[in-house]
């Protein structure tokens, strides 16, 4: 205040009409609030296509990391005739397989890791612990960032029955698919009884149940895998929740190092 | 406020204007880099997992 540079009026009178200190607030006043809209409009920014670069970067790191660990794990001839089980426990944070789905893009692939913290969700979708590894008995759940954050499950909503859901492990690929009618599109006329997509409360952990949908302590009536992301886009108020099922054997890797027929349209 | 920062703001007019909009960029920055990042895990809008 006490060396004013430019002309301007600061210096000129200290003796002020009441109506300046009004003048004097009210702008400070509107300059704060045009100040807290640029911010909030900034953490849109931010929360939109900032979170992309972080997550993207991440993603990055663990693909490469899951596939250089595959590239050096020995061969495992066995594992044509029945596929191993993959480790019982992944470390947090650590890849457990690569997710293709083709109907969320061309060659649409995300590196899974364990758990489904922030932290992990912020490297790619994550795998809940304790739910079934991939090919396992009972329901592989996944859960993924719709909007933001690489938002790799932004388009869920677009699975339709039939679609082809691949989890890709280091010796094997497992095809699940989007249960319900493919003939009609119908996503709740699956004979199971599941429906193939649902919007639920985020307190309803049924969902990822060895069976999905049925008591979290009842057995397992076959191989699943349920996808889990927020709902409506840009709230958390409910989840979108994808489920599929096992679609025949396994694919060895030795067999079709390229990918399933599911994937390649062969 | 921003008054104030453009009448400490050394030099001329072309000068106050380049170093407003560095102090722009240092601000922003440091939202996008480190407050942001900070704050967002404790917001809502996030939760894509079901838990109880």
């Amino acid at each position: 205040m006490s060396t004013p540079t430019t002309g301007s009026p600061a210096g000129q009178d200290r003796d002020r009409r009441p109506g300046d200190l009004w003048r004097t607030v009210a702008r400070g006043v509107g300059q704060t609030l045009v100040t807290a809209g640029l911010v909030v409009l900034l953490f849109v920014v931010y929360e939109l296509y900032v979170t992309d670069l972080f997550a993207d970067r991440r993603q990055d790191a663990v693909a490469d990391e899951l596939r250089a660990t595959w590239d050096g794990a020995p061969e495992d001839p066995t594992v044509a005739a029945a596929p191993a089980a993959p480790p019982a426990q992944v470390p947090l944070g650590q890849g457990v397989g690569f997710l293709h789905v083709p109907r969320l893009g061309p060659d649409w692939s995300r590196a899974v890791v364990e758990g489904t913290g922030p932290e992990q969700l912020e490297q790619g979708p994550g795998h809940y612990v304790g739910t079934a590894m991939p090919g396992q008995p009972g329901n592989v759940g996944i859960a993924g960032h719709r909007v933001g954050t690489g938002s790799p499950f932004l388009d869920l909503d677009r699975l339709r029955p039939g679609d082809p859901v691949v989890l890709e492990t280091a010796d094997a690929w497992f095809v699940y698919r989007v249960l319900g009618d493919p003939a009609t599109g119908d996503l709740l006329a699956d004979p199971s009884g599941i429906p193939g997509q649902q919007v639920v409360s985020p307190t309803d952990v049924d969902v990822i149940s060895p069976t999905p949908d049925a008591d979290p302590a009842a057995p397992a009536t076959g191989s699943y895998l349920t996808l889990t992301t927020c709902h409506p886009k840009y709230s958390a108020r409910q989840r979108l929740v994808v489920h599929a099922r096992l679609d025949g054997a396994p694919v060895a890797k030795a067999d079709a190092p390229g990918g399933p027929p599911a994937l390649t349209g062969d | 406020m921003y008054t104030w920062i453009w009448r400490h703001l050394p030099g001329g007019t072309a000068s106050k204007a380049v170093l407003a909009l560095l102090l722009v960029a240092a601000v922003s920055a440091l939202l996008l880099f480190v407050v942001f990042p900070a704050i967002a895990p404790h917001l809502p809008y996030d939760d894509v997992t079901v838990d109880q």
